[in-house]
Order: C-alpha cells, then sequence, then structure tokens
C-alpha cells in the first residue's frame, strides 16, 4: 500500500476516533460511538499491516503478541466488578504510557526501521519527539502504578509527604530537560537511558504526595498525560491517526481535570502539589466540642421517607466502598411504588473518578434520566421532604457556602441541608477527607445513622 | 521555499486540540467514566508504532534488541485496546431510560 493511501486511511481512522468521543454527548447515541472507535482501531491496524512490505515470518509474532494481550484485555474487561473501575482506568493508563516507552526506546534502538535515520545519527525533530513522547510515557507509567495501587487499597490513601518534595521534582524536571538537550546533542544511548529512568521516577515521587479524595484530577491527569505520549510518539512515527488521538485524548483528560478541580474549588497547582488533608487534623481535634447530634435507626428513617412526598439521594464514595448500589436501588423502587419521587444529586467529585457514581447508579438499573448533576438539581433541595446522604460528606457541608476559615469555602456543595429533613448513612462522626467537621451532622433536621451503608439500607427496606 | 512536513503535522495536531476541546465538553457528565475508557482504548492506537517496531528485525533476526520492544508494546496495546473498547461497551449498555409505563 502506498504511503500517501495509507495516511488517507490514518486520518480516516483519526475522523471515527473523533466521531468515538462525540457519540458520548448522550447515552442513546454512546453505544454507536463506541462501535465507530472500535471501526477506527480496525482500520489503523489493518492498514498498518498492509503498509509493511516485508511480510517476514515475524509477522506470525505479531499476532500471537496482539492476541495473547486481546486475550488478557477482554478477560479483564468481562471480569472487572464496577466498583473496581477507578483502579481499572489508571492501570489502563499505565500500559499506554509504557507502551509509549517500548516503541520509543524500539526507534531509539532501530530508527532504520522507522525511516529515522541510522543509530546515531537520528534526525533532531525525530529525537526530540521520541524523548519527549518516552519521557512522558514513563511518567505517566508510573504514575498511574501508584494511583492504581492507592485505589486499589495496596498502598494508603493517605497523602505522603517529605520535607523538599517540591524542590525535588523540580531538579527531576529540569535534570528531564537538560537530559533531552545532551541527548540531541551527543546522540548517546546512556543519555536516552539516563532520561527514562528519571522520569520513571519522577512519575512515582509526582503522585505520592496525592491523597484518595484528590484521585479524579490524577486520574484525568495522566489521563490527559497518557494522549501527550501517544501524540509525541504519532509526531515521531509521522502518523496522523496517533497524532490525531493523542491530540484528543491530551484534551479530554485536560477538561476533565479542569471540571474535577472546579469541582473542589482548589487551583490544579494545588491539587498536584499534594498533601491536603493531611496537617488540618490537630487544629479541628480541639474545637470538637460536645455538640448535640441526634442519630435514629432504621426504623426511623423509613418512617420519614414513608411519609415524604419526594427525596434525594446523594451518594458517594462511601456508597462504592459498601457496594450499596443494588441496595439503594431496591429501597428507592419501594419509595416509588407508594407514590414518592425520588431522584439523584451527584456532585462533580463524588467517588474517585469523574462519572463514578453514575456508572455505579447505571449498574444497579438505576434509569439515567432520574440522575442529576449539582447545577441541575440544587435549587430542587429547597422543595424536597428528605435528603438521603449516603456515603458522602465534604460536598454536603454547609460551611463551605459560610465560613470563610474552613479549607473547603467556596467549594460547590449540594444543599441538602435546605430539605425538611437529612438523613445521613454514615459510619461514624469523623471529618470527611478534607479534615473538615460537618455542620451538617449538628443541625436539628438531621438524623444521623450510623452503619454500613449497605446494611442500613437493606434494614430500611424491611422497615418500609 | 518548502514547508517543512513537520508542520503540517504540528497543524493537524493543533486542530485536533481544538476539536477534541469542543467535543469533550459537549460530553454529559454522567458518561464521564466511560470517556475515560474509551479515551484510553482509542490512544492505544499507538500499537501501530508498536507493530512497525516488531517488523523491524526482518526475516533472519526476527527478535533483536529493538524488536522485542516493539513485540511487547503490541501485548501492552493490545490489552487496552481489547480491555478498553470492551469494558466500555459493558458500561454503556447499562445506561438505561426510565421503562415508560411501568
Amino acid at each position: 500500500m502506498s504511503a500517501n493511501l495509507s495516511a488517507i486511511f490514518y486520518l480516516i481512522s483519526g475522523i471515527l476516533f473523533i466521531l468515538a468521543l462525540r457519540g458520548l454527548s448522550s447515552p442513546e447515541t454512546s453505544r454507536k460511538g463506541n462501535f465507530f472507535g472500535i471501526l477506527g482501531m480496525i482500520i489503523a491496524i489493518t492498514v498498518t499491516f498492509l503498509s509493511v512490505e516485508n511480510f517476514s515470518s515475524g509477522f506470525t509474532y505479531v499476532l500471537i503478541f496482539l492476541l495473547v494481550g486481546g486475550l488478557i484485555g477482554a478477560f479483564i474487561a468481562y471480569k472487572i466488578p464496577m466498583t473496581a473501575m477507578p483502579e481499572l482506568v489508571a492501570g489502563f493508563h499505565s500500559l499506554v504510557g509504557l507502551a509509549a516507552v517500548f516503541v520509543a526506546i524500539s526507534a531509539f534502538l532501530n530508527p532504520a526501521a522507522f525511516n529515522l535515520g541510522a543509530p546515531g545519527d537520528i534526525k533532531l525533530s525525530s529525537l526530540i519527539e521520541m524523548s519527549i513522547g518516552g519521557a512522558i510515557g514513563a511518567i505517566t507509567f508510573s504514575g498511574s502504578i501508584i494511583a492504581f495501587l492507592k485505589l486499589r487499597g495496596i498502598m494508603s490513601g493517605s497523602p505522603i509527604t517529605f520535607k523538599g518534595q517540591h524542590l525535588i521534582n523540580l531538579l527531576l524536571g529540569l535534570s528531564i530537560i537538560v537530559l533531552i538537550f545532551y541527548l540531541c546533542t551527543t546522540q548517546l544511548e546512556s543519555f536516552f537511558w539516563r532520561l527514562i529512568a528519571i522520569s520513571f521516577l519522577l512519575g512515582l515521587l509526582l503522585i505520592i504526595p496525592i491523597g484518595g479524595a484528590d484521585m479524579p484530577v490524577v486520574i484525568s491527569m495522566l489521563n490527559s498525560y497518557s494522549g501527550w505520549a501517544a501524540a509525541g510518539i504519532g509526531f515521531t512515527l509521522e502518523n496522523s491517526a496517533l497524532i490525531i488521538t493523542g491530540a484528543l485524548v491530551g484534551s479530554s483528560g485536560a477538561i476533565l481535570s479542569y471540571i474535577m478541580c472546579k469541582g473542589m474549588n482548589r487551583s490544579f497547582f494545588n491539587v498536584i502539589l499534594g498533601g491536603f488533608g493531611a496537617t488540618e487534623e490537630t487544629s479541628k481535634s480541639q474545637s470538637k466540642e460536645n455538640k448535640p447530634v441526634k442519630s435514629g435507626n432504621a426504623e426511623d428513617a423509613a418512617f420519614l421517607m414513608k411519609n415524604a412526598s419526594s427525596v434525594i439521594i446523594v451518594p458517594g464514595y462511601g456508597m462504592a466502598v459498601a457496594q450499596a448500589q443494588h441496595a439503594l436501588r431496591e429501597m428507592v423502587d419501594t419509595l416509588k411504588k407508594n407514590n414518592i419521587k425520588v431522584s439523584y444529586a451527584i456532585h462533580p467529585v463524588a467517588g474517585r473518578m469523574p462519572g463514578h457514581m453514575n456508572v455505579l447508579l447505571a449498574e444497579a438499573n438505576v434509569p439515567y434520566d432520574e440522575v442529576f448533576e449539582l447545577e441541575e438539581i440544587n435549587n430542587d433541595f429547597a422543595n424536597t421532604d428528605v435528603a438521603f446522604v449516603i456515603g458522602a460528606n465534604d460536598v454536603t457541608n454547609p460551611a463551605a457556602k459560610t465560613d470563610q476559615q474552613s479549607p473547603i469555602y467556596g467549594m460547590p456543595v449540594l444543599d441538602v441541608e435546605k430539605c425538611k429533613s437529612v438523613l445521613f448513612v454514615k459510619r461514624s462522626l469523623s471529618p470527611g477527607y478534607a479534615g473538615v467537621d460537618n455542620e451538617l451532622f449538628y443541625r436539628s433536621n438531621t438524623l444521623m445513622l450510623f452503619a454500613d451503608a449497605k446494611k442500613m439500607t437493606e434494614q430500611i427496606i424491611k422497615n418500609l | 521555499m518548502e514547508i517543512d512536513p513537520f508542520i503540517f503535522r504540528l497543524s493537524i495536531f493543533i486542530l485536533s486540540i481544538f476539536i477534541g476541546y469542543y467535543v469533550v465538553w459537549s460530553v454529559t457528565p454522567s458518561l464521564h467514566t466511560p470517556l475515560m475508557s474509551v479515551t484510553n482504548a482509542i490512544s492505544s492506537v499507538i500499537i501501530v508504532g508498536a507493530i512497525i517496531a516488531g517488523l523491524s528485525g526482518g526475516p533472519q533476526d526476527i527478535f533483536n534488541g529493538s524488536s522485542i520492544f516493539g513485540f511487547l508494546a503490541i501485548s501492552l496495546a493490545a490489552i487496552n485496546i481489547f480491555g478498553g473498547f470492551l469494558v466500555t461497551q459493558r458500561m454503556l449498555q447499562m445506561y438505561k431510560k426510565k421503562k415508560k409505563n411501568k
């Protein structure tokens, strides 16, 4: 196949990828979008096969490795529970990053195969592109591994900070630039390996100080990085499908990070520099007086809800941990049978990744037109009888609107306190991730239900 | 004077960032998780580079320093392609509308 013809096909697959993302603008078109994405991928791979002239026996091995990877991927995709989606996405990011690193290494070792010159005499522009692609790929890989370990609970979700952290990261970042410069002037292999190694290290150190609840930002950011890495490799290979895709994924991740930061009213740098929530506890424990808290049991909760005409459910990470989404749906079904209007309110940063709560509710067969975003539903709380907060905390704290001293001041929150009564399912009175005591616990219209989210929901169903 | 082909690629890149910007803003927030998994899958189009790398050895020398990295990258990208698209499909199947008459 001529180079021009294959370039046109790569362009087509790039366009199909754009349509794949476009499809996600509504759940109805999304499945068609995913099909476009698959089609684009098939075209890209087929064209690559056809454009390789020497069909050597190596081709068999390509198919074998492709199949092995494909089988593993398909197996994971079918087996993975929906609650494990955040760590799965983090894991997938790490693979894209590592693949980018491997392709960069391969191109560096054998540039002739890619039409980039000879070893030791690689075209300057290609060398810059592949080192940038490789470096970003390496950062994506090791950063995603840390994110994966934290989300999976293998590593503590609390931020790990040490002195001079930012200075070290800054120096590592600078040394990457210096190494790229030396690599380009000398073409020495040793600089290339050092560049990759330092990028791996920087990825680790960047994510280690970031705490669990900031993971939505981290995942989106790594998503963005994996895109830029792909684009870097795309420039090296002069492949438009890769350049287009890299740009799409890069900007997609960047937008998601922005949305997540806005949902927490924090700047991107504030999140990336990390350590949030690590130092707050000391000052708060002193101010914790014995304020009166009303606590109740499942019977009280069932009574309140049965006599309500409208209920809004506010799910959070605790629902995911307790796997309470199915029980919750059952409870809502019972409420609906009693002609009670039920809707769901989702805060942008609820859970551990963008859209985390929506997927869990969809898994539990909650129709998506009952699920609303913060802006869509926030005015409805005032006309609602009961707010049922399950596993959420900081995103409901009214202090974010009133208390200028609070670290979460200015963060958009769900106005649950405007409801006639608030049911708060939580295991204890402990503060949420931000280390801030939630005023809502002590309001006269709040009833605390101290229990595991799933067990409590099941008990409420029995009492309804 | 001729324009360097790099400039053309850079134009594609920058225009694609703009396309990405507008397309992604139109994605409904409830589909943000599928958005991440599908972007994951499509960014694995890096497999085209991996295939070229894997075949770089030629018939006499199938496994050399450079092609081994290519083969490994093929497997990694394939995990992502299959895993990413299938898990997206699985998620999207779950998004259902309210049944009209219940």
